[in-house]
Protein backbone atom coordinates (compact mmCIF):
# COMPACT_ATOMS: atom_id res chain seq x y z
CA UNK A 1 0.00 0.00 0.00
CA UNK A 2 3.46 2.26 1.23
CA UNK A 3 4.54 1.76 -2.42
CA UNK A 4 1.24 1.84 -4.59
CA UNK A 5 0.51 5.40 -2.33
CA UNK A 6 4.18 6.87 -3.71
CA UNK A 7 3.80 5.72 -7.12
CA UNK A 8 1.92 8.69 -8.12
CA UNK A 9 1.69 12.08 -7.95
CA UNK A 10 -0.21 13.53 -4.73
CA UNK A 11 -3.85 13.85 -6.64
CA UNK A 12 -4.19 17.41 -5.61
CA UNK A 13 -0.60 18.13 -6.67
CA UNK A 14 -1.31 17.06 -10.04
CA UNK A 15 -4.61 18.92 -10.32
CA UNK A 16 -2.63 21.85 -9.79
CA UNK A 17 -0.22 21.11 -12.04
CA UNK A 18 -3.15 20.33 -14.81
CA UNK A 19 -4.70 24.03 -13.35
CA UNK A 20 -1.91 25.64 -14.06
CA UNK A 21 -1.01 24.19 -17.69
CA UNK A 22 -4.83 24.93 -18.66
CA UNK A 23 -4.51 28.45 -17.52
CA UNK A 24 -1.69 28.88 -19.13
CA UNK A 25 -3.39 28.07 -22.40
CA UNK A 26 -5.96 30.31 -21.73
CA UNK A 27 -3.64 33.26 -20.96
CA UNK A 28 -1.41 32.81 -24.21
CA UNK A 29 -4.31 31.77 -26.79
CA UNK A 30 -7.79 32.47 -25.26
CA UNK A 31 -8.94 28.55 -25.14
CA UNK A 32 -8.41 25.98 -23.00
CA UNK A 33 -7.15 21.80 -23.58
CA UNK A 34 -8.23 19.80 -26.29
CA UNK A 35 -8.44 15.95 -27.13
CA UNK A 36 -11.30 15.13 -29.43
CA UNK A 37 -11.19 18.02 -31.80
CA UNK A 38 -7.34 16.36 -33.00
CA UNK A 39 -8.97 12.88 -33.13
CA UNK A 40 -11.93 14.54 -35.48
CA UNK A 41 -8.76 15.96 -37.45
CA UNK A 42 -7.35 12.38 -38.10
CA UNK A 43 -10.98 11.38 -39.53
CA UNK A 44 -11.08 14.40 -41.34
CA UNK A 45 -7.54 14.02 -42.77
CA UNK A 46 -7.92 10.66 -44.07
CA UNK A 47 -11.53 10.92 -45.22
CA UNK A 48 -10.32 14.42 -47.17
CA UNK A 49 -7.34 11.75 -48.48
CA UNK A 50 -9.15 8.63 -49.83
CA UNK A 51 -11.56 11.08 -51.22
CA UNK A 52 -11.32 14.76 -51.48
CA UNK A 53 -14.76 14.84 -53.38
CA UNK A 54 -16.61 12.83 -51.14
CA UNK A 55 -14.75 14.57 -48.20
CA UNK A 56 -16.56 18.20 -49.36
CA UNK A 57 -19.45 16.49 -50.13
CA UNK A 58 -20.29 15.76 -46.67
CA UNK A 59 -22.21 17.95 -44.22
CA UNK A 60 -20.08 17.30 -41.16
CA UNK A 61 -16.12 16.85 -42.53
CA UNK A 62 -16.61 19.49 -45.06
CA UNK A 63 -16.82 22.04 -42.41
CA UNK A 64 -13.22 21.02 -40.72
CA UNK A 65 -11.53 21.30 -45.00
CA UNK A 66 -10.65 24.63 -45.39
CA UNK A 67 -8.52 25.16 -48.82
CA UNK A 68 -5.26 24.25 -49.29
CA UNK A 69 -4.44 23.40 -45.14
CA UNK A 70 -4.11 20.38 -44.23
CA UNK A 71 -6.28 19.68 -41.42
CA UNK A 72 -3.69 18.03 -39.64
CA UNK A 73 -1.48 21.51 -39.45
CA UNK A 74 -4.23 22.34 -36.58
CA UNK A 75 -3.99 23.62 -33.00
CA UNK A 76 -5.75 20.67 -31.74
CA UNK A 77 -3.17 18.60 -33.59
CA UNK A 78 -0.14 19.90 -32.49
CA UNK A 79 -1.37 20.21 -28.76
CA UNK A 80 -2.37 15.95 -28.82
CA UNK A 81 1.01 15.73 -29.99
CA UNK A 82 2.44 17.14 -27.18
CA UNK A 83 0.26 14.82 -24.89
CA UNK A 84 1.58 11.96 -26.73
CA UNK A 85 5.42 13.21 -26.12
CA UNK A 86 4.90 14.82 -22.60
CA UNK A 87 2.93 11.20 -21.50
CA UNK A 88 5.51 8.93 -22.54
CA UNK A 89 8.15 11.74 -20.96
CA UNK A 90 6.63 11.01 -17.37
CA UNK A 91 6.15 7.26 -18.30
CA UNK A 92 9.70 7.58 -18.64
CA UNK A 93 10.75 9.58 -15.54
CA UNK A 94 8.57 7.67 -13.35
CA UNK A 95 9.52 4.03 -15.49
CA UNK A 96 6.17 3.15 -16.28
CA UNK A 97 7.01 2.82 -20.12
CA UNK A 98 5.86 -1.22 -20.53
CA UNK A 99 3.20 -2.97 -23.33
CA UNK A 100 0.32 -4.00 -20.85
CA UNK A 101 -3.10 -4.49 -21.25
CA UNK A 102 -5.20 -3.12 -18.44
CA UNK A 103 -8.60 -4.78 -16.77
CA UNK A 104 -10.20 -7.64 -14.74
CA UNK A 105 -8.85 -10.74 -13.93
CA UNK A 106 -12.68 -11.83 -13.95
CA UNK A 107 -12.50 -11.08 -17.99
CA UNK A 108 -10.32 -12.02 -20.70
CA UNK A 109 -8.00 -9.78 -22.95
CA UNK A 110 -10.55 -10.45 -25.99
CA UNK A 111 -13.31 -9.17 -24.16
CA UNK A 112 -11.47 -6.10 -22.78
CA UNK A 113 -10.63 -5.59 -26.81
CA UNK A 114 -13.67 -5.13 -27.73
CA UNK A 115 -14.97 -3.14 -24.82
CA UNK A 116 -12.18 -0.64 -25.42
CA UNK A 117 -13.29 -0.75 -29.05
CA UNK A 118 -16.99 0.21 -27.77
CA UNK A 119 -16.27 2.24 -25.47
CA UNK A 120 -14.12 4.29 -27.60
CA UNK A 121 -16.30 3.94 -30.61
CA UNK A 122 -19.11 5.97 -28.32
CA UNK A 123 -17.05 8.39 -26.87
CA UNK A 124 -15.75 9.39 -30.29
CA UNK A 125 -19.59 9.42 -31.25
CA UNK A 126 -20.76 11.62 -28.61
CA UNK A 127 -17.70 13.72 -28.36
CA UNK A 128 -18.55 15.47 -31.73
CA UNK A 129 -22.43 15.50 -30.81
CA UNK A 130 -21.51 17.01 -27.45
CA UNK A 131 -18.99 19.83 -29.24
CA UNK A 132 -16.09 17.93 -26.95
CA UNK A 133 -15.04 15.75 -24.73
CA UNK A 134 -14.16 15.75 -20.76
CA UNK A 135 -11.20 18.28 -21.50
CA UNK A 136 -12.49 20.46 -24.29
CA UNK A 137 -16.21 20.25 -23.18
CA UNK A 138 -16.15 19.29 -19.65
CA UNK A 139 -12.94 20.80 -18.08
CA UNK A 140 -12.00 24.07 -19.59
CA UNK A 141 -16.04 24.50 -20.13
CA UNK A 142 -15.86 24.59 -16.10
CA UNK A 143 -12.92 27.05 -16.17
CA UNK A 144 -14.55 29.68 -17.65
CA UNK A 145 -17.91 29.00 -15.71
CA UNK A 146 -19.80 28.28 -18.62
CA UNK A 147 -22.97 26.31 -18.19
CA UNK A 148 -22.22 23.75 -21.25
CA UNK A 149 -18.78 22.96 -19.42
CA UNK A 150 -21.10 21.70 -16.21
CA UNK A 151 -24.02 20.00 -17.89
CA UNK A 152 -21.73 18.02 -19.89
CA UNK A 153 -19.43 17.18 -17.36
CA UNK A 154 -22.76 15.97 -14.74
CA UNK A 155 -23.90 14.42 -17.55
CA UNK A 156 -20.78 11.95 -18.70
CA UNK A 157 -20.29 10.97 -14.56
CA UNK A 158 -23.81 11.24 -14.29
CA UNK A 159 -23.99 8.08 -16.81
CA UNK A 160 -20.84 6.66 -15.90
CA UNK A 161 -22.49 6.35 -12.00
CA UNK A 162 -25.29 4.76 -13.53
CA UNK A 163 -24.41 2.35 -15.46
CA UNK A 164 -21.12 1.43 -13.23
CA UNK A 165 -22.95 -1.53 -11.69
CA UNK A 166 -23.92 -3.48 -14.63
CA UNK A 167 -20.28 -3.42 -15.91
CA UNK A 168 -18.84 -4.18 -12.47
CA UNK A 169 -16.89 -7.36 -14.11
CA UNK A 170 -14.90 -5.76 -16.11
CA UNK A 171 -13.14 -3.45 -13.66
CA UNK A 172 -13.51 -4.84 -10.00
CA UNK B 1 -2.41 41.75 -21.45
CA UNK B 2 -3.73 38.40 -22.73
CA UNK B 3 -4.70 36.57 -24.37
CA UNK B 4 -1.18 36.87 -26.07
CA UNK B 5 -1.71 34.97 -29.30
CA UNK B 6 -5.18 36.44 -30.53
CA UNK B 7 -4.08 40.51 -29.52
CA UNK B 8 -0.70 39.91 -30.78
CA UNK B 9 0.41 39.05 -34.29
CA UNK B 10 2.29 35.95 -33.24
CA UNK B 11 3.01 33.66 -36.28
CA UNK B 12 1.48 30.27 -37.28
CA UNK B 13 4.41 28.66 -36.62
CA UNK B 14 5.10 30.01 -32.84
CA UNK B 15 1.64 29.14 -32.54
CA UNK B 16 1.71 25.62 -33.11
CA UNK B 17 5.16 25.53 -30.88
CA UNK B 18 2.88 26.62 -28.15
CA UNK B 19 0.36 24.00 -28.96
CA UNK B 20 2.77 21.48 -29.00
CA UNK B 21 4.96 23.05 -25.11
CA UNK B 22 0.86 23.05 -23.66
CA UNK B 23 0.02 19.46 -24.49
CA UNK B 24 3.27 18.75 -23.64
CA UNK B 25 2.64 19.85 -19.86
CA UNK B 26 -0.95 17.91 -20.19
CA UNK B 27 0.22 14.67 -21.15
CA UNK B 28 3.24 15.09 -18.09
CA UNK B 29 0.45 16.15 -15.87
CA UNK B 30 -1.88 13.71 -16.76
CA UNK B 31 0.31 10.53 -16.80
CA UNK B 32 1.56 11.93 -13.48
CA UNK B 33 -1.72 11.81 -11.65
CA UNK B 34 -2.32 8.38 -13.53
CA UNK B 35 -4.57 8.79 -16.24
CA UNK B 36 -2.61 6.40 -18.48
CA UNK B 37 -4.65 3.52 -16.28
CA UNK B 38 -7.45 2.44 -17.16
CA UNK B 39 -8.27 0.89 -14.35
CA UNK B 40 -7.41 3.40 -12.02
CA UNK B 41 -9.84 5.84 -13.99
CA UNK B 42 -12.55 3.03 -13.68
CA UNK B 43 -11.99 3.15 -9.51
CA UNK B 44 -13.86 6.89 -9.86
CA UNK B 45 -16.88 5.21 -10.26
CA UNK B 46 -16.69 2.11 -8.15
CA UNK B 47 -15.18 3.98 -5.14
CA UNK B 48 -11.47 2.26 -4.63
CA UNK B 49 -9.54 5.44 -6.15
CA UNK B 50 -10.82 8.61 -6.95
CA UNK B 51 -8.20 10.24 -8.17
CA UNK B 52 -10.30 11.50 -11.39
CA UNK B 53 -12.57 13.95 -9.25
CA UNK B 54 -9.25 14.90 -6.76
CA UNK B 55 -7.33 15.88 -10.20
CA UNK B 56 -10.48 17.15 -12.35
CA UNK B 57 -12.05 19.46 -9.59
CA UNK B 58 -8.66 20.70 -8.08
CA UNK B 59 -7.74 21.77 -12.61
CA UNK B 60 -10.98 23.15 -12.92
CA UNK B 61 -10.60 25.54 -9.76
CA UNK B 62 -6.88 26.16 -9.97
CA UNK B 63 -7.73 27.76 -13.86
CA UNK B 64 -10.99 29.06 -12.93
CA UNK B 65 -9.25 31.29 -9.77
CA UNK B 66 -6.48 32.22 -12.38
CA UNK B 67 -9.00 33.63 -14.98
CA UNK B 68 -10.98 35.11 -12.04
CA UNK B 69 -7.89 36.68 -10.68
CA UNK B 70 -6.46 37.71 -14.02
CA UNK B 71 -9.74 39.49 -15.09
CA UNK B 72 -9.80 41.29 -11.63
CA UNK B 73 -6.32 42.46 -12.04
CA UNK B 74 -6.75 43.20 -15.76
CA UNK B 75 -4.11 40.76 -17.04
CA UNK B 76 -6.81 39.10 -19.06
CA UNK B 77 -9.31 40.50 -21.68
CA UNK B 78 -12.23 38.03 -20.85
CA UNK B 79 -14.19 38.78 -24.45
CA UNK B 80 -11.70 37.46 -26.01
CA UNK B 81 -11.74 33.49 -24.07
CA UNK B 82 -13.61 31.09 -25.33
CA UNK B 83 -17.10 30.30 -23.55
CA UNK B 84 -18.16 26.65 -24.48
CA UNK B 85 -21.09 27.17 -26.73
CA UNK B 86 -24.52 25.79 -25.02
CA UNK B 87 -26.72 23.57 -27.37
CA UNK B 88 -28.56 22.12 -24.45
CA UNK B 89 -30.08 18.95 -26.34
CA UNK B 90 -26.61 18.14 -27.71
CA UNK B 91 -24.73 18.91 -24.57
CA UNK B 92 -26.76 16.40 -22.90
CA UNK B 93 -26.87 13.61 -25.18
CA UNK B 94 -23.77 13.87 -26.33
CA UNK B 95 -22.88 13.57 -22.05
CA UNK B 96 -24.55 10.84 -21.60
CA UNK B 97 -23.19 8.98 -24.82
CA UNK B 98 -19.59 10.02 -23.35
CA UNK B 99 -20.69 8.40 -19.97
CA UNK B 100 -21.36 5.38 -21.47
CA UNK B 101 -18.03 5.26 -23.28
CA UNK B 102 -16.27 6.14 -20.45
CA UNK B 103 -17.62 3.15 -17.98
CA UNK B 104 -17.15 0.42 -20.57
CA UNK B 105 -14.14 1.64 -22.40
CA UNK B 106 -12.18 2.80 -19.19
CA UNK B 107 -10.56 5.97 -20.65
CA UNK B 108 -11.70 9.20 -22.46
CA UNK B 109 -9.91 10.86 -25.39
CA UNK B 110 -7.26 12.98 -23.55
CA UNK B 111 -6.37 9.95 -21.30
CA UNK B 112 -6.14 7.59 -24.48
CA UNK B 113 -3.87 9.12 -25.69
CA UNK B 114 -1.52 9.67 -22.83
CA UNK B 115 -2.01 6.07 -21.88
CA UNK B 116 -1.12 4.84 -25.57
CA UNK B 117 2.18 7.13 -24.61
CA UNK B 118 3.48 4.67 -22.06
CA UNK B 119 2.48 1.58 -24.07
CA UNK B 120 -1.09 1.00 -22.51
CA UNK B 121 -2.66 -1.67 -25.59
CA UNK B 122 -6.49 -1.43 -24.38
CA UNK B 123 -5.54 2.70 -24.79
CA UNK B 124 -4.35 1.65 -27.99
CA UNK B 125 -7.99 -0.10 -29.10
CA UNK B 126 -9.91 2.84 -27.58
CA UNK B 127 -8.09 5.69 -29.91
CA UNK B 128 -9.25 3.37 -32.99
CA UNK B 129 -12.39 2.91 -31.40
CA UNK B 130 -12.78 6.57 -31.04
CA UNK B 131 -11.77 6.86 -34.18
CA UNK B 132 -14.16 4.55 -35.93
CA UNK B 133 -17.21 6.70 -33.34
CA UNK B 134 -15.89 9.76 -35.04
CA UNK B 135 -16.48 8.63 -38.69
CA UNK B 136 -19.82 7.32 -38.00
CA UNK B 137 -21.26 10.46 -36.56
CA UNK B 138 -19.81 12.03 -39.43
CA UNK B 139 -21.71 9.46 -42.09
CA UNK B 140 -24.80 9.68 -40.77
CA UNK B 141 -24.49 13.27 -39.83
CA UNK B 142 -27.67 14.50 -41.84
CA UNK B 143 -29.36 11.95 -38.99
CA UNK B 144 -28.11 14.13 -36.36
CA UNK B 145 -28.02 17.47 -37.56
CA UNK B 146 -31.18 18.56 -36.00
CA UNK B 147 -30.29 17.52 -32.75
CA UNK B 148 -27.05 18.74 -33.14
CA UNK B 149 -28.44 22.59 -33.86
CA UNK B 150 -31.06 22.22 -31.64
CA UNK B 151 -32.02 24.56 -28.79
CA UNK B 152 -28.83 27.07 -29.41
CA UNK B 153 -28.47 29.22 -26.03
CA UNK B 154 -24.92 30.70 -27.26
CA UNK B 155 -22.35 30.98 -24.61
CA UNK B 156 -24.07 30.73 -22.03
CA UNK B 157 -22.35 31.10 -18.36
CA UNK B 158 -23.17 29.53 -15.27
CA UNK B 159 -23.16 32.25 -13.25
CA UNK B 160 -25.59 34.41 -15.35
CA UNK B 161 -27.80 31.23 -16.06
CA UNK B 162 -28.77 30.86 -12.28
CA UNK B 163 -27.94 35.35 -11.53
CA UNK B 164 -24.91 35.28 -9.26
CA UNK B 165 -21.87 36.53 -9.91
CA UNK B 166 -18.92 34.83 -11.00
CA UNK B 167 -17.59 35.50 -7.51
CA UNK B 168 -19.66 33.45 -5.94
CA UNK B 169 -20.00 30.86 -8.21
CA UNK B 170 -16.23 30.19 -7.76
CA UNK B 171 -16.84 29.86 -3.74
CA UNK B 172 -19.85 27.62 -4.53
CA UNK B 173 -18.07 25.35 -6.75
CA UNK B 174 -15.00 25.39 -4.46
CA UNK B 175 -17.15 24.48 -1.47
CA UNK B 176 -19.12 21.46 -3.60
CA UNK B 177 -15.65 20.74 -4.36
CA UNK B 178 -14.30 20.15 -0.40
CA UNK B 179 -17.93 18.08 -0.03
CA UNK B 180 -17.06 15.74 -2.40
CA UNK B 181 -13.28 15.27 -1.86
CA UNK B 182 -13.94 14.44 2.06
CA UNK B 183 -17.16 11.85 0.84
CA UNK B 184 -15.11 10.62 -1.46
CA UNK B 185 -11.76 10.11 0.78
CA UNK B 186 -14.36 8.20 2.46
CA UNK B 187 -15.54 6.30 0.04
CA UNK B 188 -11.96 4.84 -1.02
CA UNK B 189 -11.30 3.95 2.83
CA UNK B 190 -14.52 1.83 2.66
CA UNK B 191 -14.28 0.63 -0.70
CA UNK B 192 -10.72 0.23 -0.37
CA UNK B 193 -8.82 -2.56 -2.72
CA UNK B 194 -5.58 -3.88 -2.13
CA UNK B 195 -5.87 -6.17 -4.88
CA UNK B 196 -6.41 -3.49 -7.60
CA UNK B 197 -4.79 -0.31 -6.08
CA UNK B 198 -1.30 -2.84 -5.82
CA UNK B 199 -1.36 -3.59 -9.49
CA UNK B 200 -1.85 0.05 -11.19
Amino acid sequence: MEKTANKYMNPYLAGLMLGVVLLASFYLTGRGLGASGAMRSVVVSSVNTVSHDYAETSNYFSKYISGEKSPMKSWLVLEVLGVLVGGFISGAFSGRLNFKLEKSPKITSKKRIYLAIIGGALFGFGSQLGRGCTSGAALTGMATLSLAGYVTMMAIFGTAFALAYFFRKNWI
Amino acid sequence: MGPIIPLFEISEEINLLIAFLIGLGFGFALEQAGFSSSRKLAGMFYGYDITVLKVFFTAAITAMLGLLFMNYLGMIDMSIVYVNDYFMSSAIIGGIIMGAGFIIGGFCPGTSVCAAAIGKIDAMYFIGGSLIGILLFGQTYPLWEKLHNAQHLGSLKLSDSIGVSDGILGLLVIAAAVVMFWVGEMAERRFKREDINNEI
